[in-house]
């Protein structure tokens, strides 16, 4: 167990350090750069070069990639140009709100997306079975954006139940409440469309596995059905729902990107928008590779658990 | 052992809920504690504690003025800031503010200023001539030790004629200018020359941008990083109580979320209104108050006048009486603009020539030129962008412009661009690439906008934006005389020639001038949106 934890570790780095020539290199083929959005109308040829020099933009651009590595190991992410604070602060205030909302969506997901994959294998065929399918379809089918605006404009605008975007009220004194319901709409609307993935699988590996002769078996011992659902169905079931939960995980923190804008979180995603906007390199960069740590250490932990639940694979 | 596991996996999803939902409730601090989403009636009667609330475009990059280049964040500037001279209400000319006075010598090199007395920045410490200097070095001199831990300081060039700043005496400072530059003055107007607190800045070294200090009539508060900047009154500002007791600045990137926030009474004023979503404010005058100003903002084309057909004049004036400029005004642009004439935007009233009439839409006049230009059908190559700051709705628009000088016979192709490319192919000049290409500018001065584009000393080999090598050694005289004269009036005449002299020879196809936009709730009061599009809310109150 350990060595595999270990080897799973190690894996990490060659992954990271791809992810950083990667996203680096992809910012530097983006047309426009700093000097330029700062500028404005006003870049001429002249203030692009001055501004260049200032930001550093005027070396070479594999030394500058070697300068940002060099300085990225040691725990030096640069400082952002856009909001004139250091990356790895921005990048840690945005962190908590976008975790937040994707513990939130993800939570949401694997609660109705579970429950309801559940009940319409075990009601297969009939009317709950059809409602949940069809709630799933429109689940998965609906961008989630327009879904998003949809909701503020029903529950904020015209019902006023919930509040249109931010994450707290402007006047301050709401406290933990008040950001929970700030993330209702946010939070369910992100998780929609795991909550469609998730039922479906579910539903299918229910169903298989209640047909399992294991199941009979234990029927005819005359264990209760909620007991042969729950004991030794929906354990087996989850095996292989665990690891679509991990790139769930994934999608719900990528998705988080427009989520964020429509409802105005102060996360990473929305920060991410404006910074590719501004030509913001640096906090993009660094973004991207602290998105992308925690997205592969995300899924490690989902292996190992896999690990933990299924021992075929741990043989 | 499983059973566990599972509970194990749920703990881990949600623990970040309970964790982050107590870490953000400690970072709401302080404030009144009204809610801002609960309904209209409860808010209106709590009126005087309410912090004003204003949707803003974006997160401002600092409340720094020297190190800030965006409208957004000069919106708030303004309230925090004084500088030594400000633009008069509804207009762009400059009017006296921390300064009560100037005169200019005779040779245009030496502005000296008197400064008020008994002013004091927010800190308390005194606002004096040496504070003025301390603003000025901080900004242009390189060894001062500020000028590297508080920059960079992208606009600082408004100000690269200043060779030295002088105390004369504790009210009294002087700039000695290198060459004469008229514009100094409304550049000294613009956010860029707002006075920061020399204390403040020692204080708080690189994080000053986070801690602003002013003479305004508004203080600094707090910043909740994307969430607010709160300001609140300065009871102590030199001109008078200010009409707010608290403002709240939101950064609400995404316009549809701005105006939902408006609609369900989040916001007290928000800029930058769809032209779409106008229309629904237009439709709850009870409730709403819409406010629109034009701003210095020139939309033109660039006419590529090396090569054919627009070398020939008959054929720029085709161009010109092709287009039905109030068409995309009003359908285009649906009212959010309105019909420019030359390099001179409107929202110069003192530099501006009333008597200039935009080129009416004429299409049989332009058939007949572009006959008479001897243009033979060939392909036009027309530069659209696909975005870009001030550009409105470029992709609208220059596919209405094609239709309309399709209709009279030019064979308009358009290439389209993401903004930053399109910056790099028109700003190198449009020589062998394109015949046409969009712009817009937008200035704080009449001088930028012909200064820039227009000279022949602006071609893009000389590092200038002239890209349709326009050239009139007229043009270039008139612009110099302009720069160098220290009397406005003589400015005015200066520019208004020029205007003439552009007009008809039409390098550009001139087409509309943006109108900022705003909308507040009924209780607004005493509110104006100013065309420099700074927003000023000394006056403000609340009903």
């Amino acid at each position: 167990m350990g060595s595999y934890i270990f080897k799973r570790l190690l894996m990490i780095v060659p992954v990271l350090f791809g992810i950083s020539l990667i996203v680096f290199f992809i910012m530097a083929l983006l047309p426009g750069d700093p000097a330029q959005a700062i500028l404005g109308s006003y870049a001429t040829p002249a203030n692009l070069a001055r501004v260049r020099s200032q930001l550093g933009l005027d070396k070479p651009l594999v030394a500058r990639y070697f300068i940002w590595l060099w300085n990225l190991l040691h725990g030096d992410f640069g400082r952002s140009y856009s909001l004139n604070r250091p990356v790895i602060k921005i990048v840690f205030d945005r962190l908590g709100p976008t975790m937040l909302l994707a513990g939130s969506a993800l939570l949401f997901a694997s609660i109705v997306g579970l429950l309801s994959g559940i009940i319409a294998a075990v009601k297969q065929f009939r009317w709950q079975d059809k409602l949940f399918t069809l709630l799933v379809l429109v689940g998965i089918s609906a961008p989630s954006f327009w879904l998003g605006l949809m909701f503020v404009l029903f529950f904020a605008v015209d019902l006023h139940v919930f509040p249109v975007s931010g994450m707290a009220m402007v006047s301050g004194g709401g406290g933990v409440l008040d950001v929970l319901h700030h993330l209702v709409l946010p939070a369910v609307t992100l998780g929609i469309v795991a909550t469609g993935v998730i039922a479906r699988l579910t539903r299918a590996n229910m169903l298989e596995v209640l047909r399992r002769d294991y199941v009979r078996s234990a029927r005819a011992k005359g264990l209760t059905e909620r007991r042969i659902i729950f004991r030794h169905a929906f354990l087996n079931a989850l095996v292989s729902v665990v690891p679509v939960l991990g790139i769930q995980a994934g999608f719900v923190i990528g998705g988080a990107v427009y989520i964020e804008t429509v409802f105005q979180w102060p996360g990473i995603g929305q920060m991410l928008v404006q910074a590719i906007l501004t030509r913001d390199i640096l906090l993009v960069q660094g973004g991207v590779v602290i998105i992308a740590a925690i997205y592969v250490v995300v899924n490690m932990i989902v292996d190992v658990l896999q690990h933990l639940l299924d021992p075929r694979i741990r043989n | 052992m499983r059973k566990l596991l599972v509970f194990a996996l749920f703990l881990a999803l949600s623990l970040p809920v309970f964790v982050f939902a107590g870490g953000s409730a400690e970072k709401t601090n302080k404030g009144s504690s009204q809610g801002q989403t609960s309904n209209q009636s409860s808010s209106m009667t709590n009126a005087a504690q309410k912090p004003f609330v204003v949707g803003q475009i974006a997160e401002p990059k600092s409340l720094d003025p020297a190190a800030d280049t965006a409208v957004n964040d000069f919106r708030i500037l303004v309230n925090i800031y004084d500088g030594l001279v400000q633009f008069k209400p509804g207009t762009l000319q400059v009017e006296p503010d921390l300064a009560k006075s100037w005169t200019i010598s005779k040779d245009g090199l030496t502005y000296t200023f008197d400064l008020r007395t008994g002013v004091k920045f927010q800190d308390g410490t005194p606002f004096n001539a040496q504070a003025v200097k301390f603003n000025f070095d901080r900004m242009l001199d390189k060894s001062n030790p500020y000028h590297k831990s508080t920059g960079p300081f992208p606009l600082a060039f408004f100000f690269s004629s200043i060779k030295d700043t002088k105390v004369i005496d504790d009210h009294t400072v002087q700039f000695t200018l290198n060459a004469p530059y008229a514009p100094l003055l409304s550049n000294l107007a613009y956010p860029t020359g707002l006075l920061v607190s020399p204390a403040a800045v020692e204080k708080y070294g690189k994080d000053f941008g986070r801690h602003p200090v002013g003479t305004g009539p508004y203080e600094f508060v707090n910043w909740v990083s994307n969430q607010k900047v709160t300001l609140k009154r300065n009871p102590d500002y030199f001109k008078g109580m200010p009409g707010l007791s608290e403002i709240i600045f939101r950064p609400i990137t995404d316009a549809n979320t701005r105006v939902n926030e408006m609609l369900s009474g989040g916001l007290d004023l928000m800029v930058e209104v769809p032209p779409d979503s106008l229309k629904l404010f237009e439709n709850k005058t009870n409730n709403y108050k819409i406010y629109q100003q034009t701003g210095p903002h020139t939309w033109f084309l660039i006419l590529n006048m090396k090569s054919a057909p627009f070398d020939n004049r008959d054929a720029r004036l085709a161009a010109n009486y092709a287009i039905n400029k109030q068409a995309i005004v009003q359908n285009v642009l649906q009212g959010t603009a309105s019909v420019a004439v030359g390099p001179v935007p409107k929202a110069f009233g003192w530099a501006y020539d009333k008597n200039l009439q935009p080129y009416p839409y004429d299409p049989a006049k332009a058939k007949q030129l572009l006959k008479e230009s001897g243009y033979n059908g060939q392909p036009v190559t027309f530069y659209v962008t696909q975005s870009g700051s001030g550009m409105l709705d470029p992709v609208a628009m220059g596919t209405a412009i094609q239709a309309d000088l399709n209709a009279v016979g030019f064979n308009v192709k358009i290439q389209t661009f993401e903004w930053n490319t399109f910056l790099n192919k028109v700003n190198a000049g449009l020589e062998g690439k394109a015949d046409i290409a969009e712009m817009a500018w937008m200035t704080n001065s009449p001088d930028t906008l012909p200064f820039l584009t227009l000279r022949t000393d602006a071609w893009p080999s000389k590092g200038g934006f002239n890209s349709g090598y326009y050239s009139n050694p007229q043009v270039d005289k008139l612009l110099k005389e302009a720069r160098e004269s220290t009397s406005q009036s003589e400015r005015a005449k200066l520019y208004q020639q020029v205007e003439v002299i552009v007009h008809h020879d039409a390098p550009w196809v001139v087409i509309a001038s943006w109108k900022q936009n705003a909308v507040s709730t009924a209780n607004v009061e005493d509110f104006q949106l100013q065309p420099s599009f700074l927003l000023n809310l000394y006056k403000v109150k609340l009903k």
